[in-house]
Parts: C-alpha cells; sequence; structure tokens
C-alpha cells in the first residue's frame, strides 16, 4: 500500500515546508528558552568551578557571598588556614558593578583576589592571552565578554586599571563576566566615596561628642582614620587537603570560627535552587505556555488542512479505505509537520545561540526531550483533525 | 432474474420520525443485469441521491430487499457486516465530479481500490494501467489530476471504478460538466466496460444528451420508480 500521508506532503511540499518553517521558529524559541535555564545553571557552575574552592566561609547565618551579602574580617583567614585539613585559605570580594572603559560602560563582576598566584583560590584558572596580576594595584584581568582588550584602561569608581590579562567563561551566577582586581582594590572600591561625601562624613564625625573628646582629641583622630579604611571581605575560600573531608573540615570552621561555611554541593544548592529559582520558573512557565501555543497551532494547521480534504476523504472511504489508513494518513501528516518544524527550531535555535548575551547551553538530551514533546504534542493535536476525518461520511462523496 | 446483478425489492427510506417523517424511497423495486447500463432519471428531491446511498451501501434502507451477486446484503438490515470490504470488492463509483484524489498520479489514482483490497503495488499498478489503455488515458499515465482535461478526468475516475471489476457501478452524473461529445463518448465507454466486465452499470443522470442512450430507464418520482423502455440509441 502506497503512503498516502507522504504523496500528499510530497504534493503540497511547499505549503507544508513553509508550515512546518513557522512552527520551527516557535519551536526554537522554545529550545532557546530551555537553553537559558542550562546555561544559567551552567554559568552557575562554571562561577564555583573557577573558584577552586571546596569550602566557602561567609558570615554567619547568611547565603552569602552569591545570594546574599556577607562581611567578614579580612584577617579570618589566618585562623582558618591554621585549622586541621586545610590546605589554603584565600580572602575574596564580589562587587556586580558597571565597569567603564571610556564612553561605554560594561556590567560586571568585580572580583577582588588575594596575593598569590594562579591557582590560589579566587584566581582565573586560565587565561586566553597577557598574564595574570602581579602588582598590588591598578591591573585587571578581564573575561573577553566584557570585550575589554589588552593593555584598555578600565574605570571602577574613581581609579583607572590596566587590562593585563584575558580569560574566557569566567562569569557570575547572572551571566555577567568577571574582572579581577587586587583584594586591596576591590576593597577599596567596594566602599569609596566622593570627596564630597568624605568630608562630609568628617564632619558629621567630629560634631558627635563621643568622638570629638576635648580632653583626647587623639579618638577624634583615630575615628576619622577609622573610616577610610575596609577590613571587610565577602567571603573566604577554602581548599582542603587530600585525603580530608570537605564536610569534616567544615564541621570544624563552623564550631571553632563560628561562622557558616558551605560545601560545593551546598553552594550549589544555594545558587541552583535559591538564587536562579525564580528565573526557573519563569523559564519553565514560558515553556508550558510556549508547548501550549504549538499544540494549538499544530491542531489548527492539520485539522484545517484535514478540513480541505473532506471531499477527498469522504472518497476514500467510499471506495473501501479502512478508517485507520485515514488516521494514519493524519497523524502522519502531523508528526511531519512537528519533524520539519523540530529540525528548523533545532537549527534555528542553534545559530541563534551565540548572539544572546547570556550563555545558551543546548544540550542534546534536551534536544532529544524537545523531539519527543513536539511529536507528542503532534500526536494530541491530531486527535481533533482525526475525529473531524473519521467522522466524515462517505455519503458526502456522492451528490444530493 | 439477475442473480449476477443487483435486484431491489420493496426497498424504503424513511428520514426522521412521527409528524416529521419524510418517505424519500416508498417500496422501490429494480433490477441491473450483468453487462447493462441503466438510466436512473428524475427530478431535483426525487429520491434519485437516496436511492444511490442505499444502492451503495452508504446509508440504511428502511425496509425491503437487496441482492448483489445473487446474494442477500439488506433484507430488512445488513446481511454483511463488513460493508466498507462490499463497497470496495462489490461495488464502484463514478461521480459527477471525478473526484480523483490530487496527490497521486493518474495510475495510483486507477490502482488505489486494488491496493486497499490487498492486491500488491505492482499488481495493482499493472492492472491500472490495462484500464487506462482500455479507455484510451493510458498516456497520461504519470499526469496529476490537476494536469487533465475533464473528459480525461471522467475516464481515469471510470477506470477507478473498474479496477476491482465490482459487479456493479454506480455513477452520479457522470456526464454533467461535459459537452455532448464527450458525454456521449464517456457512455460509449461506460457500455463497452459494462460488456467487458458483465458489469450491472447504473447511470444517475438527467442529462437529456445521454438519457436517449439507455435501453431501460428507472424514471424515479416522489420516491417512486417505473420502469420505462429507452430508445438505445447508438448502442444497438
Amino acid at each position: 500500500m502506497i503512503s498516502l500521508a507522504g504523496r500528499d506532503i510530497l504534493h503540497t511540499w511547499g505549503k507544508f515546508v513553509f508550515t512546518g518553517a513557522g512552527l520551527g521558529l516557535l519551536i526554537g524559541v522554545t529550545l532557546t528558552m530551555a537553553g537559558v535555564y542550562r546555561g544559567m545553571v551552567e554559568d552557575a557552575r562554571v562561577l564555583l568551578d573557577n573558584s577552586r574552592a571546596d569550602l566557602w566561609v561567609v558570615q554567619k547565618d547568611t547565603l552569602g557571598p552569591y545570594a546574599e551579602s556577607s562581611s567578614l574580617y579580612d584577617d579570618i583567614w589566618r585562623g582558618i588556614r591554621g585549622m586541621p585539613g586545610v590546605a589554603c585559605a584565600a580572602n575574596v570580594t564580589y562587587l556586580t558593578m558597571q565597569v567603564r572603559q571610556g564612553d561605554r560602560d560594561v556590567r560586571a563582576m568585580v572580583t577582588g583576589i588575594a596575593p598569590g598566584a594562579a591557582g590560589t583560590p579566587g584566581w582565573p584558572p586560565y587565561l586566553v592571552s597577557g598574564r595574570q596580576i602581579t602588582r598590588g594595584h591598578y591591573e585587571a584581568v578581564a573575561d573577553i565578554a566584557t570585550g575589554f582588550k589588552l593593555g584598555d584602561r578600565l574605570q571602577i569608581r574613581r581609579n583607572h586599571y590596566a587590562v593585563v590579562g584575558l580569560t574566557r567563561r569566567m562569569v557570575s551566577s547572572n551571566g555577567d563576566p568577571m574582572v579581577f582586581v587586587s583584594l586591596k582594590d576591590a576593597q577599596e572600591a567596594q566602599f569609596l566615596k566622593d570627596n564630597d561625601a568624605i568630608l562630609q562624613q568628617r564632619r558629621r564625625t567630629a560634631e558627635n561628642p563621643s568622638w570629638n573628646r576635648s580632653s583626647d582629641p587623639s579618638v577624634l583622630d583615630g575615628a576619622i582614620a577609622s573610616l577610610g579604611n575596609n577590613p571587610y571581605v565577602n567571603a573566604v575560600l577554602v581548599q582542603v587537603r587530600p585525603g580530608n573531608s570537605p564536610d569534616d573540615v567544615a564541621s570544624a570552621i563552623r564550631k571553632w570560627k563560628r561562622l557558616t561555611v558551605y560545601t560545593r554541593s551546598q553552594m550549589e544548592g544555594i545558587l541552583v535552587g535559591k538564587l536562579i529559582a525564580t528565573s526557573a520558573k519563569q523559564i519553565g512557565m514560558f515553556l508550558v505556555i510556549l508547548s501550549v501555543v504549538s499544540a494549538a497551532i499544530v491542531a489548527f494547521i492539520i485539522y484545517t488542512l484535514t478540513l480541505g480534504k473532506i471531499r477527498e476523504i469522504a472518497v476514500l472511504k467510499l471506495i473501501g479505505t479502512r478508517n485507520r489508513t485515514i488516521a494514519s494518513m493524519v497523524l502522519q501528516q502531523s508528526m511531519a509537520l512537528g519533524a520539519i518544524g523540530f529540525v528548523v527550531g533545532k537549527i534555528t535555535a542553534t545559530f541563534a545561540a551565540p548572539y544572546f548575551p547570556k550563555y545558551v547551553l543546548l544540550e542534546p538530551m534536551d534536544s532529544a526531550r524537545g523531539l519527543v514533546v513536539v511529536l507528542f504534542i503532534c500526536l494530541l493535536s491530531s486527535t481533533v483533525a482525526i475525529r473531524a476525518a473519521l467522522k466524515v461520511d462517505p455519503a458526502e462523496a456522492i451528490g444530493g | 432474474m439477475a442473480e449476477n446483478g443487483i435486484r431491489i425489492e420493496g426497498l424504503s427510506k424513511r428520514y426522521g420520525s412521527g409528524d416529521r417523517a419524510v418517505d424519500a424511497l416508498k417500496s422501490v423495486d429494480m433490477h441491473v443485469e450483468p453487462g447493462e447500463v441503466i438510466g436512473l432519471i428524475g427530478p431535483s428531491g426525487s429520491g434519485k441521491s437516496t436511492l444511490l446511498k442505499c444502492l451503495g451501501a452508504v446509508i440504511e434502507p428502511t425496509a425491503g430487499q437487496m441482492v448483489l451477486g445473487g446474494k442477500t446484503i439488506f433484507d430488512d438490515g445488513w446481511k454483511v457486516g463488513d460493508l466498507r470490504s462490499l463497497r470496495r470488492d462489490h461495488m464502484g463509483f463514478v461521480f459527477q465530479a471525478p473526484y480523483l484524489i490530487p496527490f497521486l498520479d493518474v495510475t495510483d489514482n486507477v490502482a488505489l481500490p486494488s491496493m486497499l483490497a490487498g492486491t500488491p503495488n505492482k499488481e495493482a499498478r499493472r492492472l491500472a494501467t490495462t484500464l487506462l489503455e482500455a479507455l484510451d488515458v493510458a498516456h497520461r499515465a504519470d499526469a496529476m489530476p490537476s494536469q487533465l482535461s475533464g473528459g480525461e478526468q471522467q475516464r481515469v475516475a471510470i477506470a477507478r471504478g473498474l479496477v476491482n471489476q465490482p459487479p456493479v457501478i454506480l455513477a452520479d452524473e457522470p456526464t454533467a460538466p461535459l459537452d455532448s461529445e464527450r458525454a456521449l463518448a464517456v457512455i460509449r465507454i461506460l457500455n463497452d466496460m459494462a460488456r467487458r466486465f458483465e458489469t450491472a452499470i447504473i447511470v444517475v443522470t438527467h442529462d437529456e444528451k445521454i438519457i436517449p442512450t439507455f435501453k431501460r430507464i428507472y424514471h424515479i418520482r416522489d420516491g417512486v420508480t417505473y420502469e420505462e423502455e429507452g430508445e438505445g440509441r447508438g448502442f444497438e
């Protein structure tokens, strides 16, 4: 028996391809939305991987440093460094801000890294060009997604930095590219005020009788000096010695330092489960809506195509075509439409992904799931048309 | 009595019930011998289409008897469970418009009923080609229906109706869209095929051009038929 669906598709291939292409654009958007979610999860994992930490020590009872603000004194790392099982501990600060370069500015996560060398927690693990930061001030390593080039001059607050190195796929959990500067510079940038604000702050301190004591003028000098100093970091990144359990080391730090400590799995849970959870739900809703819209469109198209063949279906039934043959013809056309749509959608999503400002990760398994969902939607959508086709009375082929 | 053609006795069809009941057919009797082409003539609303649908096992008569090829298929209820197979294997249809399947070429349009009956595609196409040659349209075997003239389409439709060599062909206004010359050509073909394949052909028509060609005519009015000798002009 010949394939009636195949012949019909070949006969009206232009209509099928254009309809499938239209559907494919919708499927492409759906696949891209899934890719956006995967990209967010991947960004979160990359952030954790690139920090090269086994443990994140943060302010007690906070979800810092990525999901909540966290402040620790910048000398706490010394005590942590001396605890059993700790191989390395390093301060780190994170500040998402606009980094200016000439006339443009780029949203970036400015990361303050402790003195050390490549391999120190928090440092970019590899560079695609240039070198790591070697001076204590005014040097920066930037992710290439910022668009900065070696030798560019950046402005963070009122200080200027020279880009000495470029790295790749160093992004925050929001997908913002990272710019690395020295810890001291980052600490200053976090709390640096303009001159008017500093003068105002000094005046207010001087007018406070608690600080401005006539009996001891040095108290005011000390208080004013402390205003320009930022002794805080956002977290201490800890590497655990081989053979030690991160959970045991984390328990010891919690117990003796009275700080909150997260292991890698806990931090991933915070990033994926809390930080991007709302975005994930948002995307999930979009996916549901797009799936429903796709189903409605496929159902409408197949239904319309079937209604356009009522007379042919009546003739087919009159000359003895089985109902299942007719149902199969409608179903195959629906599936073919879905298959064309999926191929177009996959190609569209693949070519469009690099142009998105944030990372879009199109995973093969997501595509496979997408294909199954598309075919299921087509199967479901074809039932309306199949119902209409099976209700066609063969008598319609006979006039009167 | 026609044992290899089709015979109906006392066939009635009532639509609706109670005060709204309409008797479309009132105890119709008819018989058509193998190899015979008869005309069924009547004005609009006379019951022609209802009779054709009953004969085509598309709608169920209310009462009466219908015998096809010596086998009772209706006797106050269908005696054949699978009406689809009955239509496929024992009946051919030719419509007012050819109603060819637009996405199949001429050969496959003709071969389709045979394929549906389980004949291998190759064999079904061979049968189709034979019929197309007999109907003088073999040269358009690979064409799509939209590429054919009206007369060619109707000949292809006749070939489709004949491909399973059914004992009965029901033709509903087969010459309506054709001019006189082509209409007579179609009737000539139907007569040739009827003789060649021993097929009983019922032609529903009110085409004045072809009425004189029938040897026997059934007139139908208000659901009642009566038989009349025709002129049989041109097919003696």
